[in-house]
C-alpha cells in the first residue's frame, strides 16, 4: 500500500466518523447524560462536601489548566533567573564551572497525564513484543500449547495488585546503577501494566494460528516455502483478525491497570494524580477526581480508537466490521 | 515411457475406531503429457489419490514415482489446483502467483523475467486484467482461474486439480474447460483430474480412470478416450463414439459401482411439548 492511499483511507475514515447522521444519537446521549448527571449531583452530600456536577468539574478542569501554565512559567522563570546567575558568574570569573541545575517543581495534571501515556504504551509495547512471537509458537505447536497452557490459564487472572510488590521489590533489587535511564517507578508500573496485559494478545494470537485453513497450510507445503517465508506469508496474515482483537483487549486492561498500579505504587501518572487530590481532601478534591475520572475514561477510548484505525488500515479482510 | 508411475499405493487413516483403510493397491502408470481423470463416487478415495501423488498424505504401502525417481513429501514439481481455489485472501491476484513464482524460480530467474512470468501465466487464463484484486473482489470462476495460473506457473513435472471446476456453476464450468484445453493445447502438462462430471471427464481425458467405492477403493475400469483433439463440445454432442464413452462411464458408476445412499429421511414430526398448563399424566 502506498503512504498516499493510506491518507486517503485515513481521511476516509475519519470523514466516515464524524458525519453528521453518525453524531445525532452519540451527542443526545451524551446530553442527557449531563443533565441527570448534574440534577443528580447535588443530592450527593459527602464530608468533603456535594457530589461534583458538570460545572464544578468544567471549574475544575480550566484551574487545572490554569495550574499546568503557572507550573511551565515559573520553570521558564527558573531557568532564566539560573542563565542570568551564571552569566554573571562567568563575567567574574571566566574560568567557572557553570552549574545547570533542574528544576524541581510538583508535576501537574497534564505532566502526569503524559506520564502514564508513556508508561502504559511502554508496558503494552513490550507485552506485544512478547506475546505475540509467543502466541504464534503456541499456535503454531500442539506441544509448546499444552506445555505452556496451564501456566497462561494460572496467570491470567490475577490482578495487578498482587503483581506490584513482587515487582516493585524486583526492580529495586535488579535494576542497580548510578546513572538510571529509566526511573524505578517507570518501570515497575510498565513490568506491570505488561504481566497483566500480554495474556488476551497471547491467547488471541495463538488462536488466529491454530485456525489456519488446511488448504494454506496445503499452499504452504507444495510450494515448500521456508518457515520465515511461511510464517510471515501464511501465518501471520491469517492470524492478524485475530491478533488486533488481543491487542485491543490487551491495551484496554494495560491502561485500567495502569492507574490501578499508579494509584497504589504511588508511581507518577494519573492514578498518583487521584490518590494525592483524595489524601489531600480539599474542597475541590472531588471536582478534579471528577476531571481525572473523565480524562482517564477518555484517553482509554481514544487509545482504542487509534488501535482501530491501525487495524483498519492493516486488515485485509474488507468485509469485516470492526467495532 | 511412463512420467508418473503410482505403485500399489495402499493408505490406512487411523481412527478412534481402529485404521480405516480408504485406498487398496491403486496402480496406474501415465505418460508425459496425458490428460488422466479420475471418476468415483463421493468419498471413494479419488482425493486421497491426489493427496498421495502430491505428497501432502503418505502412503501406507506402495509409493510414487517420477521419471523412475520415488517422490517423497509435497513439492511445487507436483503442483495442486484445490477445489475451492485456496488463494490467500490478503494477497492480490498478482501477488498470489508471485509467491509461487518467486519461491520456484528464486536464482533462476531476473526479476524482469519472473515478472514477464507471472504475467504471461495469468494472460493464460485471462486474468491480467484483475492483476490487482484481491480473491474477495473477484468470482469464484475467476479464482479459480487464478488458482490454475499460479499452479500452471510453477511449471509442474505433473498438474494435480482436485474438482478444479466442480463450485462453479454450468457456463462458467463450460467457459474454463475451455480454456483449460487451450493452455493444454499449448503446454502439453501431464495431468490428473478429479472430477464427477461425467461430461468433462470425456471431454478433457485422454484416459478416465473410474474407481471403485470404499472402503479399500482401487481401480475399477480404465477408458481410454479416443477422440480427435481439438474437442468442441458441440460437435461432440452427436458424435457416436462420444455417446459410447460417456454411456460406458456412466454405466460403471450407476450399474457397476451403484452406491446406495442413505437418503437422508426427513426427521419424524415429533409432538410439541404440551404447554405447562395442558400438562396430562403420561
Ligand atoms: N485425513 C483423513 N483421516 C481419516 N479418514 C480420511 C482422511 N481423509 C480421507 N478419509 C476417508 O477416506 C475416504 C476417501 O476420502 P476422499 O479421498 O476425500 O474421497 P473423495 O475425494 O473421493 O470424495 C473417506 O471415507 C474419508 O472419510
Ligand atoms: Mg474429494
Amino acid at each position: 500500500m502506498t503512504v498516499q492511499s493510506a491518507y486517503t483511507r485515513l481521511f476516509d475514515i475519519l470523514k466516515d466518523s464524524f458525519s453528521i447522521k453518525k453524531c445525532l444519537f452519540p451527542l443526545l446521549g451524551i446530553i442527557v447524560f449531563l443533565a441527570l448527571w448534574h440534577s443528580s449531583a447535588n443530592r450527593i452530600q459527602t464530608s468533603l462536601g456535594e457530589f461534583p456536577g458538570p460545572v464544578v468539574v468544567y471549574e475544575q478542569w480550566n484551574s487545572l489548566v490554569a495550574d499546568h501554565v503557572e507550573e511551565r512559567d515559573k520553570e521558564t522563570a527558573f531557568f532564566e533567573r539560573q542563565e542570568i546567575r551564571n552569566a554573571k558568574k562567568l563575567v567574574k570569573d571566566p574560568n567557572y564551572v557553570v552549574k545547570e541545575r533542574a528544576y524541581t517543581g510538583k508535576p501537574t495534571f497534564f505532566d502526569q497525564i503524559f506520564t502514564s501515556l508513556y508508561t502504559v504504551l511502554a508496558g503494552f509495547g513490550l507485552a506485544s513484543l512478547i506475546a505475540i512471537p509467543l502466541g504464534i509458537l503456541i499456535g503454531l505447536n500442539g506441544h509448546v500449547y499444552s506445555a505452556l497452557n496451564p501456566i497462561i490459564q494460572i496467570f491470567k487472572p490475577v490482578s495487578p495488585l498482587a503483581w506490584l510488590p513482587l515487582v516493585t521489590m524486583v526492580v529495586s533489587a535488579s535494576y542497580v546503577t548510578d546513572d538510571p535511564i529509566f526511573a524505578k517507578s517507570f518501570l515497575t508500573s510498565m513490568f506491570t501494566v505488561t504481566l497483566c496485559c500480554m495474556w488476551p494478545t497471547l491467547i488471541n494470537t495463538a488462536v488466529g494460528v491454530a485456525a489456519i485453513e488446511q488448504d494454506l497450510l496445503n499452499v504452504s507445503k507444495v510450494l515448500r516455502l521456508n518457515w520465515i517465508t511461511h510464517i510471515s506469508k501464511i501465518v501471520i496474515p491469517s492470524a492478524i483478525p485475530m491478533m488486533f482483537t488481543g491487542l485491543r483487549l490487551s491495551l484496554g486492561i494495560a491502561w485500567m491497570v495502569l492507574i490501578a498500579a499508579e494509584m497504589l505504587a504511588q508511581n507518577p501518572g494519573l492514578g498518583k494524580f487521584v490518590w494525592d487530590e483524595f489524601q489531600n481532601g480539599s474542597s475541590n478534591s472531588l471536582g478534579r477526581i471528577m476531571v481525572a475520572v473523565l480524562v482517564i475514561g477518555f484517553i482509554g477510548f481514544l487509545l482504542d480508537r487509534v488501535m482501530l484505525m491501525i487495524q483498519r488500515l492493516s486488515s485485509w479482510d474488507k468485509t469485516q466490521v470492526l467495532r | 515411457m511412463t512420467h508418473l508411475d503410482i505403485s500399489k499405493v495402499s493408505i490406512e487413516f487411523p481412527t478412534p475406531k481402529g485404521p480405516f483403510k480408504a485406498l487398496d493397491n491403486v496402480s496406474l502408470k501415465i505418460k508425459k503429457g496425458e490428460f488422466v481423470s479420475l471418476i468415483g463416487h463421493s468419498g471413494c478415495g479419488k482425493s486421497t489419490v491426489l493427496n498421495i501423488v502430491a505428497g501432502l498424505y503418505d502412503a501406507t504401502e506402495g509409493g510414487i514415482l517420477l521419471d523412475g525417481k520415488e517422490v517423497r513429501g509435497p513439492g511445487p514439481e507436483r503442483a495442486v489446483v484445490f477445489q475451492n481455489h485456496s488463494l490467500l485472501p490478503w494477497l492480490t491476484t498478482y501477488q498470489n502467483v508471485e509467491l509461487a513464482v518467486k519461491q520456484v524460480f528464486k536464482g533462476r530467474k531476473t526479476k524482469k523475467d519472473m515478472h514477464d512470468w507471472i504475467l504471461h501465466n495469468l494472460d493464460l487464463v485471462q486474468m491480467t486484467h484483475a492483476m490487482d484484486k484481491r480473491p474477495a473482489e473477484i468470482s469464484g470462476g475467476m479464482k479459480q482461474r487464478v488458482g490454475i495460473a499460479r499452479a500452471l506457473s510453477m511449471e509442474p513435472s505433473v498438474l494435480l486439480m482436485d474438482e478444479p471446476f466442480g463450485a462453479l456453476d454450468a457456463l462458467t464450468r463450460a467457459h474454463l474447460q475451455d480454456s483449460l484445453m487451450d493452455i493444454q493445447k499449448d503446454l502439453n502438462n501431464t495431468v490428473i483430474m478429479i472430477t464427477h462430471d461425467v461430461d468433462e471427464a470425456v471431454l478433457l481425458s485422454d484416459r478416465i480412470v473410474m474407481m471403485t467405492n470404499g472402503p479399500a477403493a482401487s481401480i475399477g475400469e480404465i477408458l481410454s478416450v479416443d477422440l480427435e483433439r481439438p474437442r468442441n463440445r458441440l460437435e461432440l454432442a452427436d458424435n457416436p463414439k462420444y455417446v459410447q464413452y460417456r454411456a460406458q462411464v456412466l454405466k460403471f458408476l450407476y450399474e457397476k459401482q451403484r452406491k446406495v445412499e442413505p437418503i437422508t429421511q426427513p426427521k419424524k414430526v415429533t409432538p410439541t411439548p404440551p404447554d405447562h398448563d395442558e400438562k396430562v399424566a403420561s
